[in-house]
């Protein structure tokens, strides 16, 4: 069964370790995990050789019940990405591992076929002959033509990296089930439209079969009914029936609970307009004549056609000739090009090596905490996300409002409807290695963590793992979505359904069923406990919340140690670091991380009902977090400020996930699983910002970077330059022309620090003479020199200012401004550093600005620095203790401090700012003499 | 510094005539004033800044609006709208019932004929009357007697319910240019270049009732008065348009001394040469008084004096302390002078005593720590030569606050709060000390930290 060579590559045997790393191994903080195509002799930067296409993509593919799997399109859309990359054979791969059981149709028992709200499944498929890896989520979509009303899709993200993939599954998971819900809610709305207008059709066909029938009894004396009459008879009846069925179908459709996709997700695919007409959708689009692609759908709205009904033929031809529904039809229009934003979106997010990826978030997720420092040099609104919970209660409000009408309507809704076993299908879990460079120490782990899994699952694992060891060509790992839901910890946990499935024996037969002799799949699924869940929060940058890593950074504060069992040694930020990327690498391993040990006793003692929902309210997170606070009371002032700063987050996040998870019941529990894995996600802002965005400001920054690169390279007296800037002193770049100017300000821009957090005080270009105002509002200014008398104007108002600005002249090259002597700025602005690229220059900046930032922060909120100890002591006294403070703990010499007093009092404003008024801007100077710089 | 933007060659006339006044360097460490805040509201010039309380001023001018300012924090507290001219007078008049809540109200006069008072706690007009015949151009206010006077083209005698208790015959047309109180139920106005002083007498039919009446005509001013100010109750005086500066007996109105032309630097023999001397008298207006106990001190032209009522002659003095002339000069208790100027700049002095003139000012170690470098030699410049025959005081610059980009108009000094200007330039910049600004933003964030309980978790 298992024969492909490449799974040698991922598994961690220990002769084929020795094989790949014959040196002796390093220590285990020294070591880099190993680049998995070695063997073929190229750099691990090189393009993995067997990959046929150049760039991620994403596809979209279909199970046609027509012509099987296909792909239907590819994000970007261009011939060049996929290159010679089989898009037909990956569809058929990705479609193949579609286990889930899209139960439809009539089931045994029931009268009227029952549609199935079944939830997405997503699934990590690596095909390594092809070189591709991916993450695929498969949806399904009602279609009234289609065969169990059902077609399958599946989106996936095409990867040549599967690091990428395993690292950023949450991620992944999360962005696409936005997609699918997006498209799913517009199929919904198609579906339901559809529906309708078929329930008129079979009306419109009923009145004319009874009126015919009437006719024919009138016309029949002859006492017996005809063939033709039995027939027609025979025809109502069915009519009547499909009647029923259809209404039936329609009730169902119309019952989902929409209110958890709502309030599920932070993205809101609908607009309220939309939502207003899908409320009261009559009849959107015409089925049978939806050829006609309108451009935007709303318009229809506008005016609604009026629907004829048409008779309908008593046997409903199913044949294959028979065009299919493209996808936009399927899912009404809107809806479809909001996914296909989100895909492109999707796409943008996750462009790039992994490890860039990885650091962006971790870095991201950082800085997040530095909550009252941050504003001063990142773009905040790029950091912050939209709220989550605005949003969130916005459309819950929206929501509750329609299902409860919903609801009132159709008072038998949902229950039956959803099958539980539908996603029980997940129970088998079979994780396996994926990375050959697993340490040895975690493999000791393995089993540990497999101990929390049932019995009977920790059989197939075994099993699986050993089949995996000889294993072939290629390998597939699949997690669904219950493992993706497993990640909410307690609340996701809460309304999982652990009873024994019926569906697993069939699910796992269909798991296999890909099986051939050159492919092996492995499923790693985990059922019920948080086991890939808990190495998937080890992957990510946000789980770094839960741990004590940025205390370090504020002063060495540590949480209370019982948190913090393993890493109490690690105290150093590149330990831990180091740490965290471990488990990243390990995160499709069954393995506890011993970074996140917090949740485990509550996995301990989680009591499941029979029925499968857990009756505990999250209860134990809390207690772990007083217990956070607690500790966080002993410290007094500057270490609590930022370090505390996030269980408030956590607390508001747990808090309302709680209180939703206890609301929904058993029958919204398929849902509710997405739903709660989306907004985990959400609420714990991992969520990568809007890409246009991102990829504005990255843009800029990486422009802003290299210039800044040139600048300091250029001008020997970059440094005093840039010691103004980060001294709150106006720099005015005094220049004729304008692109040179502009770009000495765009240089810069990165060294002046925020005042607030909307403002960044740079005014790239004036032409008019400057005024005391300008001074207050902006902090880099790019000045026009002119010859004529309005020039010398400009000059004049510029000599007389001269003791608030230092001066950059552009033309003649030549600065004036107070003398520099500290050795930050020359960290900061080397010119003779080796860094070549703008961006990482960027990051270069970006660490030391944050490493002043957190001085300034520990400066300002150092209480017995700005007030006296007692009663009578002298404010001499105070000021030659925050001197002493500034340059024996700070490490600041000279001029540095005057950076650090001026951040200070930029985070003090910051601070006591009321909120909604603008506040003041002041301008702080000092009188202190300037010196002119030349080339 | 100009001269090294413009790039050389050609230097600016205005730079020439700039050595003759004394500068001081970058380097200003006696310079409290290290923060600014520009408080922006009014549309044209600001001419007036008058103190309410201890933390609040009003401010007006040329666009007829009166501002109320927290001096704290600059926040503005109200606008009052009211005026169609501009504004010509603005005087405070607080309640002097101790028993009472004190309530503050202001009188403004503008040249649209009205005197409205206005209510500072609610920002709301309280009264307006619009019965003057012409611009009301000064408003007094006797607390004694709990009226106030308006001088126009007459004197107008009004009680706090704004009843017209009496009034004088019509004057000049030019009108009253300044009052000021004097002992006696006594009132001294300028008019032209006569100074007349009268006399509020208790009416007998009316208990509230007020007469008044002329008592005395003063025509020692060779030109129009355009400066009178009380120095205590014995003496007050008055400076004319030439330069005429003469102090007055307060009781028996007689003169008690008569300084003219005493800031002609050609009784004094070291002055610079390159200063031409050929200003004719008109370019010497005593512009403003304020005195102490010892001194007056006067802005004349583009100099300060200082005039010591005892010796009876001038002890200190700045010929040219500004660019153009000293619009406003106040003195502080420190033995600091604040003076503005058209030119767009404040300066601060310093009355010091001849023998104590320093080599080099004593750096202060707090400044040396933060290793602000080399003490300027500029600065030093600031301990201007002086002569034999000049008296024993000499006045050093100390600091220049230069924000304003016209004439500052006027200021107000607030104490801790910081100095508060006034300019053309329509704008009000207010001054503070960034040390004490700093500690006070520690000190509310600390009591904001407590209030949010974030000490220990945020």
């Amino acid at each position: 069964m298992i024969s492909a060579p490449d799974v040698v590559a991922f598994t961690r045997e220990e002769e084929l370790e020795d094989e790949l790393c014959r040196e002796p191994p390093l220590p285990e903080e020294y070591s880099v995990p190993l680049y998995p195509f070695s063997g073929h002799g190229a750099n691990p930067w090189a393009k993995v050789a067997n990959s046929k296409f150049t760039r991620d993509f994403i596809l979209i593919s279909e199970f046609s019940e027509q012509v099987g799997p296909q792909p239907l399109l590819t994000i970007p859309d261009d011939a060049k990405v996929s290159g010679t990359f089989d898009l037909n054979y990956f569809s058929l791969r990705i479609m193949s591992v579609d286990y889930q059981a899209s139960f439809v149709g009539h089931p045994p028992g029931s009268a009227y076929p029952k549609l199935n709200f079944v939830e997405d499944s997503k699934v990590v498929l690596g095909d390594s002959k092809e070189g591709a890896f991916a993450y695929v989520h498969h949806l399904t979509l009602y279609d009234l033509e289609a065969r169990g009303f059902v077609r399958p899709f599946c989106m996936a993200y095409i990867s040549a990296d599967e690091h990428k993939i395993m690292q950023q599954f949450q991620e992944l998971s999360a962005e696409f089930s936005k997609a699918s819900e997006c498209l799913k809610t517009g199929n919904r709305k198609a579906f339901a439209s559809e529906l309708e207008k078929k329930l008129k059709d079979l009306d419109y066909t009923r009145t004319v079969l009874h009126n015919e029938t009437e006719i024919q009894k009138k016309s029949n004396d002859k006492g017996y009914y005809t063939t033709q009459a039995i027939e027609k008879a025979n025809e109502l009846a069915s009519v009547e029936k499909s009647i029923i069925e259809h209404q039936d179908l329609l009730k169902q459709i119309r019952s989902y609970p929409c209110r958890k996709v709502k309030e599920s997700d932070s993205y809101n695919p609908y607009n309220p307009e939309c939502e207003l007409d899908q409320a009261n959708s009559g009849c959107d689009q015409d089925p049978t004549t939806s050829d006609q692609t309108e451009p935007d759908e709303r318009h229809l709205f506008v005016h609604v056609p009026s629907y004829t009904p048409k008779l309908i033929k008593a046997k409903s031809a199913k044949c294959f000739d028979k065009k299919l529904k493209t996808l936009e039809e399927l899912c009404d229009v809107y809806f479809f090009t909001q996914t296909l934003d989100q895909l492109h979106h999707i796409e943008r997010t996750f462009r790039g090596d992994v490890c860039y990826l990885l650091t962006e978030q971790i870095s991201r997720a950082l800085l997040k905490q530095q909550r009252v420092t941050n504003f001063l040099f990142e773009d905040v609104a790029f950091l912050d996300e939209k709220p989550p919970e605005k949003q969130y209660r916005g459309c819950q409000g929206l929501g509750q409002d329609a299902v409860d009408r919903k609801c009132l309507e159709e008072p038998s809704a949902p229950k039956v409807v959803i099958s539980l076993g539908s996603y029980k299908s997940s129970v088998e879990s079979v994780p396996i290695k994926m990375e050959q460079e697993i340490e040895d120490s975690q493999e000791a782990k393995l089993p540990e963590s497999v101990t929390f899994e049932h019995q009977e699952n920790l059989d197939y694992l075994d099993a699986d793992i050993k089949g995996s060891i000889s294993s072939g060509e290629s390998i597939e790992v699949l997690g669904t979505e219950k493992s993706a839901s497993g990640l909410t910890k307690s609340e996701s946990q809460a309304s999982l359904p652990v009873s024994p499935s019926p569906q697993a024996g069939r699910s796992k037969v269909g798991s296999r069923r890909t099986v051939s002799e050159d492919s092996i799949e492995v499923l790693s699924t985990c059922p019920s406990e948080a086991l890939i869940p808990e190495d998937f929060k080890a992957s990510y940058p946000s789980a770094i919340n839960e741990e004590p890593y940025l205390d370090d950074e504020e002063g060495g504060l540590h949480f209370s140690p019982k948190l913090n069992l393993d890493n109490t040694d690690e105290q150093e930020d590149a330990s831990q670091q180091e740490n965290l990327v471990q488990v990243d690498t390990a995160c499709c391993i069954g393995k506890e991380s011993p970074n996140f040990l917090e949740p485990l006793p509550e996995l301990g003692q989680k009591p499941c009902d029979e029925d499968g929902v857990v009756r505990i309210p999250p209860q134990p997170y809390r207690q772990v977090e007083q217990g956070l606070r607690g500790s966080f009371g002993g410290f007094p002032s500057q270490d609590g400020v930022s370090g505390g700063l996030l269980p408030y987050e956590l607390d508001s996040r747990y808090l309302t996930c709680s209180r939703e998870v206890s609301k929904s019941s058993l029958d919204e529990c398929s849902d509710s699983m997405s739903y709660i894995s989306s907004t985990a996600s959400t609420c714990s802002d991992r969520t990568p910002s809007p890409a246009h965005r991102c990829q504005a400001s990255e843009r800029h920054r990486k422009k802003a970077g290299q210039n800044a690169l040139w600048f300091i390279r250029q001008y020997p007296f970059a440094q005093p330059a840039i010691y103004s800037l980060l001294s709150g002193r106006t720099l005015i770049v005094l220049g004729q022309e304008e692109a040179v100017v502009k770009k000495l300000v765009t240089a810069l821009s990165i060294f002046v620090p925020n005042s607030g957090l909307y403002t960044k005080p740079v005014k790239h270009w004036v032409t008019s003479p400057l005024h005391i105002v300008d001074f207050q509002k902006w902090k880099l200014i790019g000045l026009q020199r002119t010859v004529s008398p309005a020039g010398v104007n400009v000059l004049h108002a510029l000599s007389r200012y001269s003791r608030y600005v230092s001066i950059l002249d552009a033309d003649i090259k030549t600065l004036r401004c107070p003398i520099y002597k500290g050795t930050v700025v020359s960290r900061l602005a080397d010119h003779r550093t080796q860094i070549k690229r703008g961006s990482t220059y960027c990051m270069h900046v970006q660490s030391i600005l944050t490493q002043l930032c957190s001085k300034a922060f520990l400066f300002t909120f150092c209480h017995h620095l700005h007030l006296p100890i007692s009663e009578r002591e002298p404010e001499e006294s105070v000021a030659s203790r925050r001197m002493n403070f500034l340059k024996l703990q700070l490490g600041l010499t000279n001029e540095d401090v005057k950076i650090v007093q001026y951040l200070a009092e930029l985070l003090k404003l910051q601070y006591i700012q009321e909120p909604g008024q603008g506040g003041n801007p002041l301008l702080r100077f000092d009188y202190v003499p300037s010196f002119l710089y030349k080339i | 510094m100009l001269r090294w933007l413009i790039g050389g060659g050609r230097e600016p006339q205005s730079l020439a005539e700039k050595s003759s006044v004394q500068t001081i360097g970058e380097e200003q460490i006696q310079n409290p004033y290290t923060e600014l805040l520009v408080l922006k509201g009014h549309q044209d010039i600001v001419r007036f800044l008058v103190q309410i309380d201890n933390y609040r001023f009003a401010s007006a001018g040329d666009d007829g609006v009166v501002f109320l300012w927290n001096a704290q924090t600059g926040e503005k507290l109200f606008e009052l709208h009211g005026h169609t001219h501009k504004i010509t007078a603005i005087a405070p008049f607080s309640s002097s019932d101790a028993s009472e809540e004190k309530s503050h109200l202001i009188l403004t006069a503008s040249a649209d004929r009205t005197v409205i008072v206005w209510d500072c706690a609610s920002g709301r007009q309280v009264q307006k009357v619009s019965c003057f015949h012409s611009t009301v151009k000064c408003l007094t206010v006797l607390q004694r007697l709990d009226v106030w006077l308006s001088g126009g083209s007459d004197l107008c005698v009004w009680n706090r319910k704004l009843d017209l208790l009496c009034k004088t015959s019509h004057l000049t047309d030019a009108g009253i240019t300044a009052l000021v109180e004097l002992p006696k139920n006594c009132v001294a106005a300028a008019v032209g270049r006569e100074l007349i002083i009268f006399r509020l007498i208790a009416s007998s039919d009316m208990s509230e009732g007020w007469n008044v009446l002329e008592v005395k005509r003063l025509a020692d001013h060779q030109d129009n008065i355009l400066s009178l100010v009380s120095v205590n109750d014995l003496t007050f005086v008055t400076g004319s348009y030439v330069g005429e500066l003469i102090v007055w007996d307060a009781l028996d109105w007689t003169k008690q001394a008569y300084e003219c032309n005493f800031w002609d630097s050609s009784l004094h023999q070291d002055i610079q040469p390159e200063i031409k001397l050929t200003q004719s008298p008109n370019e010497t207006p005593v512009q403003h008084l304020t005195s102490d106990d010892e001194c007056v001190f006067a802005a004349v032209g583009k100099g300060i004096y200082v005039y010591n009522l005892q010796m009876k002659r001038v002890i200190a003095c700045q010929r040219s302390a500004h660019d153009s002339s000293v619009l406003h000069i106040e003195k502080l208790p420190n033995r600091q002078l604040i003076s503005c100027s058209e030119d767009g700049s404040v300066r601060i002095w310093e009355l010091r005593e001849k023998q104590q003139l320093p080599a080099e000012p004593v750096s202060t170690g707090f400044f040396n720590m933060w290793g602000f470098g080399r003490a300027n030699k500029q600065a030093n410049q600031a301990a201007k030569k002086i002569q034999e025959n000049t008296p024993m005081y000499f006045l050093e610059l100390v600091g220049d606050l230069i924000g304003h980009s016209s004439a500052v108009q006027m200021f107000l000094y607030f104490g801790e709060l910081g100095l508060v200007t006034c300019s053309a330039d329509h704008l009000i910049i207010l001054w503070k000390d960034g040390e004490r600004e700093s500690r006070l933003r520690s000190l509310t964030l600390f009591k904001k930290l407590t209030e949010n309980d974030d000490l220990e978790f945020k």
